[in-house]
């Protein structure tokens, strides 16, 4: 598929392309509009002048996300609850787990305000993607008609997106140990692989979503 | 995937398409009846808005670098250090490697972002050097890279917790940590204000010129 030659002033005439807009895509980043092929599964479809991938269904796809989903909320739970680091320095050591790092800005007068955004950022909003994602996908995979409010759920997930940054959180993590490596003895707590295991989960769950076969199910 | 005929975008279709789940509908439609979000053919005020948070992102962006991110209490010292005077301690102890990740990641990628969104959004008004394709992707990277320097509040925050070790050693956040933080959530919604189907009208314009 080429993209094609950009013909004189176009006339707009919708009914030329039939009345069943239904079965159009219009692509979200540079608007414009194909009529909609379903690819196969592994296949994906994309944008002919921007090349945004449109559609990319995969097999299965739901009952792996909602897996995943459930996953990533269960780590996130335990994780924020368990020790996270351990430091040693001359025999006095601390242990700190997630909790701890986002309450970390609260002591701190005006900066307080930053404890809450961590705390959102790497712990509230992944939590609650991922229940968003169940909400929406659960009814799906059964077969079921879709959750009241599914449109919505999915709709404020998928806004939530760019906000939700445990995974950057982990990364951080190995930063903050090469900063204090020749200070103090540093020793992984659970919750460090725990963390690490949902930065694998969050780059599954990105991959498998394909919105537009989501909104199609959701349509019914 | 079929091209609808030639290329042609919605709104030379008569059509106003959902950004958020790709359906069309017809022009002037309020809202999407498949999802729910407002429709708008562009993003009314899409430039101004861009501007806004990137200004308020710049300004926040000075204190950032002023004040100091972490101060750090021993036995024998207590110190203060911003971005850049923390990155120039680390390699004056011969850390060259660490120093220059701290200067691309809190320095280079802020002002980089900074000069992307500028050079987007003149692109759209005055026309840009660069081609559509190449400028959305520019805009991807932008969008991408953008949460990611978030990691400097985090690293911040980690430090504070972990290192609590009464007089021994301590660790504090710093002013600059929350300017800093404020810094790159302005420049993100900066990023996500820019309607990058502009990139495209502004392309398509110029070639019928």
């Amino acid at each position: 598929m080429t993209p094609l030659d950009v013909p004189q002033p176009l006339p707009p005439a919708p009914q030329a392309i039939g009345p069943d807009l239904a079965a159009l895509i219009a692509c979200p980043r540079c608007d414009a509009v194909y009529r909609a092929v379903q690819p196969g599964p592994g296949e994906r479809a994309v944008c002919a002048r921007c090349n945004t991938v449109l559609i990319a269904p995969r097999r299965r796809a739901g009952q792996q996300l909602i897996a995943v989903a459930v996953a990533v909320v269960v780590l996130v739970v335990a994780a924020t609850l368990a020790p996270f680091l351990a430091i040693e320095v001359a025999g006095r050591s601390n242990a700190s787990s997630v909790l701890d790092a986002a309450l970390a800005f609260a002591a701190a007068g005006p900066v307080a305000m930053l404890a809450l955004a961590v705390a959102a950022l790497i712990v509230f909003i992944p939590v609650l993607r991922a229940l968003l994602v169940i909400y929406v996908l659960g009814p799906v995979v059964l077969d079921r008609p879709p959750a009241p409010h599914a449109a919505a759920a999915f709709r404020l997930s998928e806004e939530l997106r760019p906000w939700s940054m445990a995974e950057i959180f982990v990364i951080g993590c190995a930063i903050a140990l090469v900063k204090i490596a020749d200070l103090a003895q540093v020793h992984f707590g659970p919750a460090f692989w725990m963390f690490a295991a949902l930065v694998v989960l969050v780059v599954v769950q990105d991959g498998f979503m394909c919105r537009y076969s989501v909104w199609k199910s959701l349509e019914r | 995937m079929e091209i609808a005929g030639t290329l042609r975008t919605a709104r030379e279709m008569g059509l106003v398409a959902c950004t958020s789940c790709t359906r069309v509908w017809p022009a002037g439609t309020d809202r999407c009846g498949r999802c729910g979000h407002r429709l708008h053919t562009r993003a009314p005020l899409a430039l101004q808005r861009v501007w806004a948070w990137w200004l308020v992102g710049v300004i926040a962006y000075v204190p950032a670098n002023l004040y100091p991110m972490l101060s750090t209490r021993t036995l024998v010292a207590s110190q203060e250090a911003t971005i850049v005077g923390g990155a120039i301690e680390i390699a004056r102890h011969g850390n060259w490697g660490i120093a220059l990740v701290i200067l691309t990641a809190s320095v280079a990628i802020p002002l980089g972002k900074f000069l992307a969104i500028a050079m987007l959004a003149l692109g759209v008004r005055h026309g840009s050097a660069l081609s559509g394709s190449r400028r959305q992707q520019l805009y991807q990277v932008v969008e991408y890279i953008g949460r990611w320097s978030m990691i400097d509040v985090f690293v911040v925050a980690i430090l504070a917790s972990l290192v609590q070790l009464g007089a021994v050693a301590s660790v504090s956040p710093g002013p600059a940590s929350l300017f800093f933080a404020l810094s790159v959530i302005f420049t993100m919604l900066s990023a996500q204000s820019f309607d990058s189907r502009l990139i495209w009208d502004a392309e398509r314009e110029g070639r019928r010129a």
